[in-house]
Protein backbone atom coordinates (compact mmCIF):
# COMPACT_ATOMS: atom_id res chain seq x y z
CA UNK A 1 0.00 0.00 0.00
CA UNK A 2 1.47 3.47 -0.91
CA UNK A 3 0.86 4.45 2.87
CA UNK A 4 3.67 2.05 4.20
CA UNK A 5 5.91 1.03 1.37
CA UNK A 6 8.66 3.81 1.54
CA UNK A 7 10.55 1.23 -0.89
CA UNK A 8 9.06 0.47 -4.20
CA UNK A 9 7.14 -2.41 -4.14
CA UNK A 10 8.66 -5.59 -4.53
CA UNK A 11 8.89 -7.47 -8.31
CA UNK A 12 7.05 -10.47 -8.63
CA UNK A 13 8.54 -13.82 -8.00
CA UNK A 14 11.79 -14.43 -5.69
CA UNK A 15 14.95 -12.24 -5.25
CA UNK A 16 17.19 -14.58 -5.34
CA UNK A 17 20.16 -11.80 -6.53
CA UNK A 18 22.63 -13.23 -3.50
CA UNK A 19 22.22 -16.78 -4.99
CA UNK A 20 25.30 -16.35 -7.38
CA UNK A 21 27.15 -14.33 -4.68
CA UNK A 22 26.75 -17.29 -2.22
CA UNK A 23 27.61 -19.87 -4.56
CA UNK A 24 30.72 -18.20 -5.46
CA UNK A 25 31.61 -17.49 -2.29
CA UNK A 26 31.73 -21.02 -1.61
CA UNK A 27 34.57 -21.59 -4.17
CA UNK A 28 36.39 -19.59 -2.08
CA UNK A 29 36.44 -21.48 1.72
CA UNK A 30 38.55 -24.93 1.91
CA UNK A 31 36.72 -27.33 1.42
CA UNK A 32 34.25 -25.34 0.49
CA UNK A 33 33.29 -24.40 4.29
CA UNK A 34 32.03 -20.84 4.04
CA UNK A 35 31.51 -19.60 8.13
CA UNK A 36 28.19 -20.47 9.67
CA UNK A 37 25.86 -17.26 10.14
CA UNK A 38 25.10 -16.30 13.81
CA UNK A 39 21.87 -17.82 14.85
CA UNK A 40 20.70 -17.02 18.19
CA UNK A 41 19.83 -20.41 19.11
CA UNK A 42 17.56 -18.95 21.39
CA UNK A 43 14.53 -19.12 23.89
CA UNK A 44 11.97 -16.15 23.68
CA UNK A 45 8.38 -16.13 25.16
CA UNK A 46 5.74 -14.24 25.11
CA UNK A 47 2.13 -13.95 27.73
CA UNK A 48 -0.93 -11.60 27.13
CA UNK A 49 -2.01 -10.55 30.91
CA UNK A 50 -4.63 -8.30 31.99
CA UNK A 51 -3.61 -5.16 31.11
CA UNK A 52 -0.96 -5.94 28.11
CA UNK A 53 1.63 -8.40 26.71
CA UNK A 54 5.03 -9.74 28.39
CA UNK A 55 7.41 -10.50 25.91
CA UNK A 56 10.98 -12.13 27.19
CA UNK A 57 13.97 -13.35 25.61
CA UNK A 58 17.40 -15.02 26.96
CA UNK A 59 20.83 -12.58 25.63
CA UNK A 60 22.97 -15.53 24.06
CA UNK A 61 23.77 -15.50 20.60
CA UNK A 62 25.66 -18.92 19.36
CA UNK A 63 27.66 -19.64 16.10
CA UNK A 64 28.03 -23.04 16.06
CA UNK A 65 29.46 -23.88 19.27
CA UNK A 66 30.90 -20.63 20.13
CA UNK A 67 29.33 -18.33 22.31
CA UNK A 68 29.47 -15.27 19.86
CA UNK A 69 27.59 -12.62 21.61
CA UNK A 70 26.64 -12.51 25.80
CA UNK A 71 24.33 -9.37 25.86
CA UNK A 72 22.61 -9.78 22.25
CA UNK A 73 19.27 -7.40 22.25
CA UNK A 74 16.75 -9.94 20.89
CA UNK A 75 13.82 -8.01 21.46
CA UNK A 76 13.31 -5.25 18.85
CA UNK A 77 11.73 -2.33 18.71
CA UNK A 78 8.62 -2.05 15.93
CA UNK A 79 6.96 0.95 17.33
CA UNK A 80 5.70 2.19 19.80
CA UNK A 81 3.40 -0.01 21.09
CA UNK A 82 5.18 -3.21 19.27
CA UNK A 83 7.89 -5.25 20.25
CA UNK A 84 9.38 -8.23 18.62
CA UNK A 85 11.37 -11.14 19.66
CA UNK A 86 13.41 -12.94 17.43
CA UNK A 87 14.69 -16.42 16.81
CA UNK A 88 16.23 -17.81 14.18
CA UNK A 89 19.06 -16.49 11.77
CA UNK A 90 20.47 -13.38 13.26
CA UNK A 91 21.21 -11.16 10.75
CA UNK A 92 17.65 -12.25 9.02
CA UNK A 93 15.73 -11.36 12.75
CA UNK A 94 17.30 -7.82 12.69
CA UNK A 95 16.91 -6.56 9.41
CA UNK A 96 13.45 -8.14 8.98
CA UNK A 97 12.23 -6.25 11.99
CA UNK A 98 14.31 -3.24 11.00
CA UNK A 99 12.49 -3.09 7.90
CA UNK A 100 9.29 -3.68 9.73
CA UNK A 101 9.76 -0.76 11.84
CA UNK A 102 11.09 1.85 9.27
CA UNK A 103 8.32 0.79 7.34
CA UNK A 104 5.64 0.80 10.06
CA UNK A 105 7.28 4.43 11.38
CA UNK A 106 6.16 6.18 7.99
CA UNK A 107 2.74 5.01 7.77
CA UNK A 108 2.42 6.19 11.74
CA UNK A 109 3.95 9.60 10.20
CA UNK A 110 1.33 9.81 7.34
CA UNK A 111 -1.72 8.50 9.43
CA UNK A 112 -1.16 10.03 12.73
CA UNK A 113 -1.83 6.68 14.44
CA UNK A 114 0.21 3.74 16.25
CA UNK A 115 0.13 1.09 14.02
CA UNK A 116 -2.15 -2.03 14.74
CA UNK A 117 -0.74 -5.28 15.74
CA UNK A 118 -2.35 -6.99 12.90
CA UNK A 119 -0.75 -4.41 10.03
CA UNK A 120 2.87 -5.36 11.44
CA UNK A 121 1.93 -9.17 11.46
CA UNK A 122 0.87 -9.11 8.00
CA UNK A 123 3.61 -7.10 6.41
CA UNK A 124 5.79 -10.05 7.64
CA UNK A 125 3.32 -12.54 6.65
CA UNK A 126 3.66 -11.16 3.40
CA UNK A 127 7.61 -10.51 2.86
CA UNK A 128 8.15 -13.99 4.60
CA UNK A 129 5.76 -15.64 2.37
CA UNK A 130 7.50 -14.00 -0.50
CA UNK A 131 11.04 -15.53 0.21
CA UNK A 132 9.21 -19.21 0.83
CA UNK A 133 11.52 -19.91 4.12
CA UNK A 134 15.45 -18.39 2.42
CA UNK A 135 14.93 -15.38 5.04
CA UNK A 136 15.30 -17.72 8.75
CA UNK A 137 13.11 -15.72 11.54
CA UNK A 138 10.98 -17.12 13.56
CA UNK A 139 9.43 -13.83 15.36
CA UNK A 140 7.05 -13.18 18.20
CA UNK A 141 5.19 -9.90 18.22
CA UNK A 142 3.39 -9.02 20.95
CA UNK A 143 1.75 -5.42 21.17
CA UNK A 144 -1.23 -3.23 22.34
CA UNK A 145 -3.62 -1.34 20.39
CA UNK A 146 -7.14 0.34 19.91
CA UNK A 147 -8.66 -3.34 19.21
CA UNK A 148 -6.44 -4.76 22.36
CA UNK A 149 -3.71 -6.39 23.66
CA UNK A 150 -2.55 -9.23 20.89
CA UNK A 151 0.69 -11.43 20.46
CA UNK A 152 0.90 -13.39 17.16
CA UNK A 153 3.94 -15.62 16.07
CA UNK A 154 5.52 -15.51 12.33
CA UNK A 155 7.02 -18.72 10.87
CA UNK A 156 9.88 -18.58 8.70
CA UNK A 157 7.51 -19.85 5.69
CA UNK A 158 5.02 -16.94 6.54
CA UNK A 159 2.56 -19.07 8.76
CA UNK A 160 0.76 -16.84 11.17
CA UNK A 161 -0.37 -18.11 15.06
CA UNK A 162 -2.75 -16.00 17.30
CA UNK A 163 -2.31 -17.14 20.78
CA UNK A 164 -2.20 -16.23 24.32
CA UNK A 165 1.17 -17.11 25.08
CA UNK A 166 4.00 -18.64 23.14
CA UNK A 167 7.34 -19.61 23.10
CA UNK A 168 10.07 -19.94 20.11
CA UNK A 169 13.59 -20.82 19.39
CA UNK A 170 15.66 -24.18 19.90
CA UNK A 171 14.72 -23.96 24.12
CA UNK A 172 11.15 -23.26 23.10
CA UNK A 173 10.27 -26.88 24.37
CA UNK A 174 11.50 -26.04 27.56
CA UNK A 175 9.99 -22.74 28.44
CA UNK A 176 6.61 -24.01 26.72
CA UNK A 177 6.21 -26.61 29.77
CA UNK A 178 6.52 -23.59 31.98
CA UNK A 179 3.79 -21.70 30.35
CA UNK A 180 1.66 -24.53 29.40
CA UNK A 181 1.59 -25.26 33.07
CA UNK A 182 1.79 -21.59 34.63
CA UNK A 183 -0.69 -20.06 32.28
CA UNK A 184 -4.05 -18.58 33.11
CA UNK A 185 -6.18 -15.93 30.83
CA UNK A 186 -5.72 -12.21 33.09
CA UNK A 187 -2.63 -12.42 34.87
CA UNK A 188 -1.83 -9.64 37.25
CA UNK A 189 1.72 -7.86 35.56
CA UNK A 190 3.87 -9.17 38.36
CA UNK A 191 2.83 -13.07 38.12
CA UNK A 192 2.87 -12.43 34.44
CA UNK A 193 6.57 -11.20 34.29
CA UNK A 194 7.56 -14.15 37.11
CA UNK A 195 5.61 -16.38 34.43
CA UNK A 196 8.15 -15.32 31.43
CA UNK A 197 10.89 -14.82 33.31
CA UNK A 198 10.44 -18.63 34.98
CA UNK A 199 10.09 -19.99 31.20
CA UNK A 200 12.59 -17.94 29.91
CA UNK A 201 15.19 -19.72 32.59
CA UNK A 202 13.80 -23.18 31.52
CA UNK A 203 14.96 -23.05 28.44
CA UNK A 204 18.36 -20.98 29.44
CA UNK A 205 18.46 -24.21 31.79
CA UNK A 206 17.38 -26.43 29.50
CA UNK A 207 19.04 -25.69 26.04
CA UNK A 208 22.74 -25.18 25.52
CA UNK A 209 22.18 -22.64 22.45
CA UNK A 210 20.09 -20.04 25.57
CA UNK A 211 21.93 -18.83 28.17
CA UNK A 212 23.30 -15.20 30.30
CA UNK A 213 20.39 -12.86 30.76
CA UNK A 214 17.05 -12.62 30.73
CA UNK A 215 15.62 -9.66 28.99
CA UNK A 216 12.03 -8.99 30.10
CA UNK A 217 9.53 -6.17 27.97
CA UNK A 218 6.12 -5.04 29.27
CA UNK A 219 3.82 -3.46 26.86
CA UNK A 220 0.77 -1.82 28.34
CA UNK A 221 -1.82 1.05 26.99
CA UNK A 222 -0.15 3.21 29.29
CA UNK A 223 3.72 2.58 27.84
CA UNK A 224 6.68 0.19 27.72
CA UNK A 225 8.85 -1.21 30.14
CA UNK A 226 11.99 -2.45 28.43
CA UNK A 227 14.02 -4.02 31.26
CA UNK A 228 17.55 -5.26 30.07
CA UNK A 229 18.31 -7.16 32.10
CA UNK A 230 15.67 -8.41 34.24
CA UNK A 231 18.10 -10.92 35.70
CA UNK A 232 21.66 -11.49 35.27
CA UNK A 233 23.28 -14.64 35.01
CA UNK A 234 24.80 -15.93 38.14
CA UNK A 235 28.19 -16.77 36.03
CA UNK A 236 29.58 -13.29 35.55
CA UNK A 237 32.33 -12.38 33.60
CA UNK A 238 34.64 -10.17 35.99
CA UNK A 239 37.05 -9.31 32.85
CA UNK A 240 36.82 -5.80 31.77
CA UNK A 241 36.16 -5.26 28.12
CA UNK A 242 38.30 -1.98 28.87
CA UNK A 243 41.55 -2.05 31.20
CA UNK A 244 41.86 1.61 33.06
CA UNK A 245 44.83 1.43 35.58
CA UNK A 246 44.66 4.00 38.60
CA UNK A 247 47.12 6.81 38.24
CA UNK A 248 50.03 4.93 41.12
CA UNK A 249 49.16 1.79 40.09
CA UNK A 250 53.18 1.25 38.82
CA UNK A 251 55.23 2.45 41.10
CA UNK A 252 57.80 5.09 39.67
CA UNK A 253 61.72 4.44 39.75
CA UNK A 254 63.25 6.96 37.92
CA UNK A 255 61.98 9.98 36.50
CA UNK A 256 64.49 12.28 34.34
CA UNK A 257 62.94 15.56 32.44
CA UNK A 258 64.04 16.44 29.03
CA UNK A 259 62.91 20.39 28.23
CA UNK A 260 62.00 20.35 24.22
CA UNK A 261 63.00 24.26 22.90
CA UNK A 262 60.60 25.21 20.34
CA UNK A 263 61.26 28.13 17.81
CA UNK A 264 58.09 29.22 16.16
CA UNK A 265 58.57 29.14 12.48
CA UNK A 266 55.53 30.17 10.64
CA UNK A 267 52.22 31.61 12.05
CA UNK A 268 49.04 31.15 10.22
CA UNK A 269 45.59 32.45 10.70
CA UNK A 270 42.35 30.90 9.08
CA UNK A 271 39.06 32.53 8.74
CA UNK A 272 35.90 30.71 9.94
CA UNK A 273 32.93 31.70 7.46
CA UNK A 274 30.29 32.06 9.70
CA UNK A 275 26.88 33.06 8.08
CA UNK B 1 6.98 -32.09 0.12
CA UNK B 2 6.61 -30.19 -2.64
CA UNK B 3 7.62 -27.04 -1.40
CA UNK B 4 11.02 -27.66 0.17
CA UNK B 5 12.07 -29.85 -2.74
CA UNK B 6 11.53 -26.28 -4.73
CA UNK B 7 14.50 -24.67 -2.75
CA UNK B 8 17.35 -24.28 -4.95
CA UNK B 9 20.28 -26.28 -4.75
CA UNK B 10 22.70 -23.58 -4.23
CA UNK B 11 20.54 -21.89 -1.30
CA UNK B 12 22.73 -21.17 1.95
CA UNK B 13 22.90 -24.60 4.46
CA UNK B 14 21.90 -22.34 7.55
CA UNK B 15 22.41 -26.09 9.79
CA UNK B 16 24.49 -29.02 9.57
CA UNK B 17 24.06 -31.76 11.60
CA UNK B 18 26.62 -30.21 14.57
CA UNK B 19 24.03 -27.69 15.42
CA UNK B 20 22.70 -26.73 18.44
CA UNK B 21 19.55 -26.15 17.00
CA UNK B 22 17.35 -28.91 16.91
CA UNK B 23 15.88 -30.56 13.56
CA UNK B 24 12.31 -29.61 13.54
CA UNK B 25 12.59 -25.94 13.89
CA UNK B 26 13.88 -26.22 10.26
CA UNK B 27 10.62 -28.21 8.83
CA UNK B 28 8.36 -25.85 7.51
CA UNK B 29 5.00 -25.88 9.17
CA UNK B 30 1.92 -28.40 8.15
CA UNK B 31 -1.73 -28.81 9.53
CA UNK B 32 -1.03 -32.60 8.90
CA UNK B 33 -4.72 -32.73 9.77
CA UNK B 34 -8.50 -34.03 9.27
CA UNK B 35 -11.16 -32.12 7.97
CA UNK B 36 -14.36 -33.25 6.55
CA UNK B 37 -17.35 -31.30 4.84
CA UNK B 38 -20.72 -32.16 4.39
CA UNK B 39 -23.92 -31.53 2.98
CA UNK B 40 -27.42 -31.14 4.22
CA UNK B 41 -30.60 -30.22 2.69
CA UNK B 42 -30.27 -26.11 3.72
CA UNK B 43 -26.10 -25.82 4.42
CA UNK B 44 -23.22 -28.14 5.01
CA UNK B 45 -21.39 -28.48 8.16
CA UNK B 46 -17.81 -28.55 8.30
CA UNK B 47 -15.21 -29.95 10.55
CA UNK B 48 -11.46 -30.00 11.71
CA UNK B 49 -9.31 -31.24 14.25
CA UNK B 50 -6.89 -28.42 15.77
CA UNK B 51 -3.10 -29.87 15.48
CA UNK B 52 -0.35 -27.77 13.01
CA UNK B 53 2.71 -29.58 13.46
CA UNK B 54 6.65 -28.87 12.73
CA UNK B 55 8.08 -32.27 12.04
CA UNK B 56 7.38 -34.00 15.46
CA UNK B 57 6.57 -30.62 17.35
CA UNK B 58 3.05 -29.45 17.83
CA UNK B 59 3.79 -25.61 16.80
CA UNK B 60 -0.26 -24.54 17.66
CA UNK B 61 -2.77 -27.11 19.62
CA UNK B 62 -5.53 -24.91 19.43
CA UNK B 63 -5.60 -24.11 15.59
CA UNK B 64 -8.21 -23.09 13.78
CA UNK B 65 -8.45 -24.69 10.06
CA UNK B 66 -11.88 -23.61 9.30
CA UNK B 67 -11.02 -20.58 7.47
CA UNK B 68 -13.76 -17.39 6.81
CA UNK B 69 -13.42 -16.76 2.93
CA UNK B 70 -17.60 -14.85 2.78
CA UNK B 71 -19.93 -14.59 5.04
CA UNK B 72 -21.45 -17.98 4.25
CA UNK B 73 -18.51 -19.58 2.26
CA UNK B 74 -15.75 -21.35 4.63
CA UNK B 75 -13.23 -23.40 3.85
CA UNK B 76 -10.65 -26.41 5.84
CA UNK B 77 -7.19 -26.41 5.33
CA UNK B 78 -4.89 -28.81 5.05
CA UNK B 79 -1.05 -28.76 4.15
CA UNK B 80 1.50 -26.42 4.48
CA UNK B 81 0.40 -23.50 7.08
CA UNK B 82 2.00 -20.75 4.95
CA UNK B 83 0.39 -21.96 1.96
CA UNK B 84 -3.02 -22.15 2.71
CA UNK B 85 -2.93 -19.13 4.86
CA UNK B 86 -1.84 -17.53 1.96
CA UNK B 87 -4.16 -19.13 -0.92
CA UNK B 88 -7.13 -18.13 1.05
CA UNK B 89 -6.23 -14.39 1.78
CA UNK B 90 -5.62 -14.08 -2.21
CA UNK B 91 -9.08 -15.74 -2.71
CA UNK B 92 -10.93 -14.28 0.43
CA UNK B 93 -9.75 -10.77 -1.50
CA UNK B 94 -11.07 -12.00 -5.14
CA UNK B 95 -14.22 -13.07 -3.87
CA UNK B 96 -14.88 -9.90 -1.86
CA UNK B 97 -14.28 -7.71 -5.05
CA UNK B 98 -16.10 -9.81 -6.85
CA UNK B 99 -18.80 -9.98 -5.02
CA UNK B 100 -19.04 -5.82 -4.20
CA UNK B 101 -19.03 -6.15 -8.05
CA UNK B 102 -22.03 -7.75 -8.64
CA UNK B 103 -23.91 -6.64 -5.45
CA UNK B 104 -24.81 -9.97 -4.78
CA UNK B 105 -23.69 -12.94 -2.30
CA UNK B 106 -20.55 -14.94 -4.42
CA UNK B 107 -21.73 -18.35 -5.38
CA UNK B 108 -19.84 -21.15 -3.66
CA UNK B 109 -18.97 -22.83 -6.69
CA UNK B 110 -17.11 -19.09 -7.77
CA UNK B 111 -14.74 -19.60 -4.47
CA UNK B 112 -14.18 -23.23 -5.24
CA UNK B 113 -13.17 -21.66 -9.14
CA UNK B 114 -10.89 -19.32 -7.27
CA UNK B 115 -9.26 -21.69 -5.04
CA UNK B 116 -8.93 -24.32 -8.08
CA UNK B 117 -7.50 -21.54 -10.26
CA UNK B 118 -4.30 -20.81 -7.70
CA UNK B 119 -3.90 -24.25 -6.70
CA UNK B 120 -3.59 -25.45 -9.94
CA UNK B 121 -1.61 -22.64 -11.69
CA UNK B 122 1.08 -22.92 -8.84
CA UNK B 123 0.68 -26.55 -8.48
CA UNK B 124 4.10 -27.67 -8.55
CA UNK B 125 5.13 -24.65 -5.51
CA UNK B 126 2.27 -25.07 -3.19
CA UNK B 127 1.48 -27.79 -1.11
CA UNK B 128 -2.58 -27.22 -0.34
CA UNK B 129 -5.20 -29.36 0.40
CA UNK B 130 -8.42 -27.90 0.55
CA UNK B 131 -12.39 -28.29 1.27
CA UNK B 132 -14.68 -25.41 0.26
CA UNK B 133 -17.88 -25.18 1.28
CA UNK B 134 -21.01 -23.05 1.89
CA UNK B 135 -24.55 -22.30 1.31
CA UNK B 136 -26.30 -19.58 -1.84
CA UNK B 137 -29.25 -19.31 -2.81
CA UNK B 138 -28.69 -20.46 -6.33
CA UNK B 139 -27.80 -24.66 -5.33
CA UNK B 140 -28.16 -24.58 -1.08
CA UNK B 141 -25.25 -26.30 0.49
CA UNK B 142 -22.17 -27.67 -1.22
CA UNK B 143 -18.90 -28.97 -0.72
CA UNK B 144 -16.29 -28.66 -3.49
CA UNK B 145 -12.78 -30.94 -2.87
CA UNK B 146 -9.71 -28.77 -4.22
CA UNK B 147 -7.21 -31.52 -3.38
CA UNK B 148 -3.07 -30.75 -3.95
CA UNK B 149 -2.90 -30.77 -7.64
CA UNK B 150 -5.45 -28.32 -7.92
CA UNK B 151 -8.69 -30.77 -9.11
CA UNK B 152 -12.23 -29.67 -8.66
CA UNK B 153 -14.90 -31.79 -8.10
CA UNK B 154 -18.26 -31.35 -6.23
CA UNK B 155 -19.00 -34.21 -3.45
CA UNK B 156 -21.80 -34.32 -0.87
CA UNK B 157 -19.39 -35.24 1.86
CA UNK B 158 -15.85 -34.93 1.53
CA UNK B 159 -12.63 -35.64 4.00
CA UNK B 160 -9.39 -34.42 3.48
CA UNK B 161 -5.82 -34.33 5.40
CA UNK B 162 -3.52 -36.81 6.76
CA UNK B 163 -6.13 -38.13 9.03
CA UNK B 164 -8.56 -39.11 6.24
CA UNK B 165 -7.42 -42.14 5.36
CA UNK B 166 -8.15 -44.05 8.43
CA UNK B 167 -11.75 -42.59 8.14
CA UNK B 168 -12.68 -43.46 4.47
CA UNK B 169 -14.38 -46.80 5.76
CA UNK B 170 -16.56 -45.21 8.64
CA UNK B 171 -18.09 -42.15 6.07
CA UNK B 172 -18.51 -44.94 3.10
CA UNK B 173 -20.64 -47.14 5.73
CA UNK B 174 -22.64 -44.27 7.89
CA UNK B 175 -22.76 -41.70 5.34
CA UNK B 176 -26.62 -41.69 3.72
CA UNK B 177 -27.53 -39.23 1.38
CA UNK B 178 -30.87 -37.23 3.01
CA UNK B 179 -29.02 -36.62 6.73
CA UNK B 180 -30.28 -34.13 8.42
CA UNK B 181 -28.16 -30.84 10.39
CA UNK B 182 -27.58 -32.74 13.73
CA UNK B 183 -26.84 -36.69 12.39
CA UNK B 184 -24.22 -34.67 10.32
CA UNK B 185 -22.83 -33.35 13.09
CA UNK B 186 -22.98 -35.69 14.92
CA UNK B 187 -21.18 -37.83 11.97
CA UNK B 188 -18.82 -35.14 11.92
CA UNK B 189 -17.17 -34.89 15.57
CA UNK B 190 -17.03 -38.98 15.46
CA UNK B 191 -15.36 -39.33 12.20
CA UNK B 192 -12.94 -36.92 13.26
CA UNK B 193 -12.54 -38.36 16.95
CA UNK B 194 -12.07 -41.81 15.18
CA UNK B 195 -9.25 -39.91 12.53
CA UNK B 196 -7.81 -37.85 15.29
CA UNK B 197 -7.34 -41.37 17.02
CA UNK B 198 -5.18 -42.89 14.87
CA UNK B 199 -3.40 -40.29 13.13
CA UNK B 200 -0.44 -38.52 14.90
CA UNK B 201 -0.78 -35.43 13.20
CA UNK B 202 -4.36 -34.65 14.12
CA UNK B 203 -5.33 -34.00 17.35
CA UNK B 204 -6.28 -31.44 20.00
CA UNK B 205 -9.91 -30.47 19.71
CA UNK B 206 -12.50 -30.71 17.27
CA UNK B 207 -13.85 -27.37 15.64
CA UNK B 208 -17.38 -27.60 14.16
CA UNK B 209 -19.08 -25.00 11.74
CA UNK B 210 -22.61 -25.34 10.06
CA UNK B 211 -23.77 -23.06 7.51
CA UNK B 212 -26.90 -21.89 6.43
CA UNK B 213 -29.13 -19.34 5.29
CA UNK B 214 -29.01 -18.16 8.86
CA UNK B 215 -25.60 -17.81 8.74
CA UNK B 216 -22.60 -19.25 10.37
CA UNK B 217 -23.12 -21.30 13.61
CA UNK B 218 -19.23 -22.43 15.42
CA UNK B 219 -19.03 -24.79 17.77
CA UNK B 220 -15.94 -26.49 19.65
CA UNK B 221 -15.28 -29.97 21.34
CA UNK B 222 -12.93 -30.09 24.04
CA UNK B 223 -11.19 -32.90 25.25
CA UNK B 224 -13.84 -34.24 27.11
CA UNK B 225 -16.56 -33.39 25.20
CA UNK B 226 -14.96 -35.96 22.24
CA UNK B 227 -16.81 -38.55 21.40
CA UNK B 228 -15.75 -41.68 23.04
CA UNK B 229 -14.82 -45.50 21.69
CA UNK B 230 -14.02 -48.75 23.11
CA UNK B 231 -10.18 -48.30 24.39
CA UNK B 232 -9.82 -52.58 24.07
Amino acid sequence: MALSNVLESPASGFNFDNAARNAAFEGLFEEGHPPKPMKTGTTIAGVVFKDGVVLGADTRATSSEVVADKMCAKIHYISPNIYCCGAGTAADTEKTTDLLSSNLTVFSLNSGRNPRVVMAVNILQDMLYRYHGQIGANLILGGVDCTGNHLYTVGPYGSVTKVPYLAMGSGDLAALGILEDGFKHDLELEKAKELVRDSIHAGIMSDLGSGNNIDICVITKQGVDYIRPFQESEYKDTRKPKYKYRPGTTPVLTKKVVPLKLEVVEETQQRMDTV
Amino acid sequence: MAAASMMPIFSQNVSSKSDLVPDWTRQEVSTGTTIMAVEYDGGVVVGADSRTTTGAYIANRVTDKLTRIHDRIYCCRSGSAADTQAIAEVVSYQLGFHSIELDEPPLVETAAHLFRASCYRYREELMAGILVAGWDRRKGGQVYCVPIGGMLVRQPVSVGGSGSSYIYGYMDSNYKPGLSKDQCLDLTAKALALAMERDGSSGGVVRLATISEKGVERRVLLGDQLPKFSTH
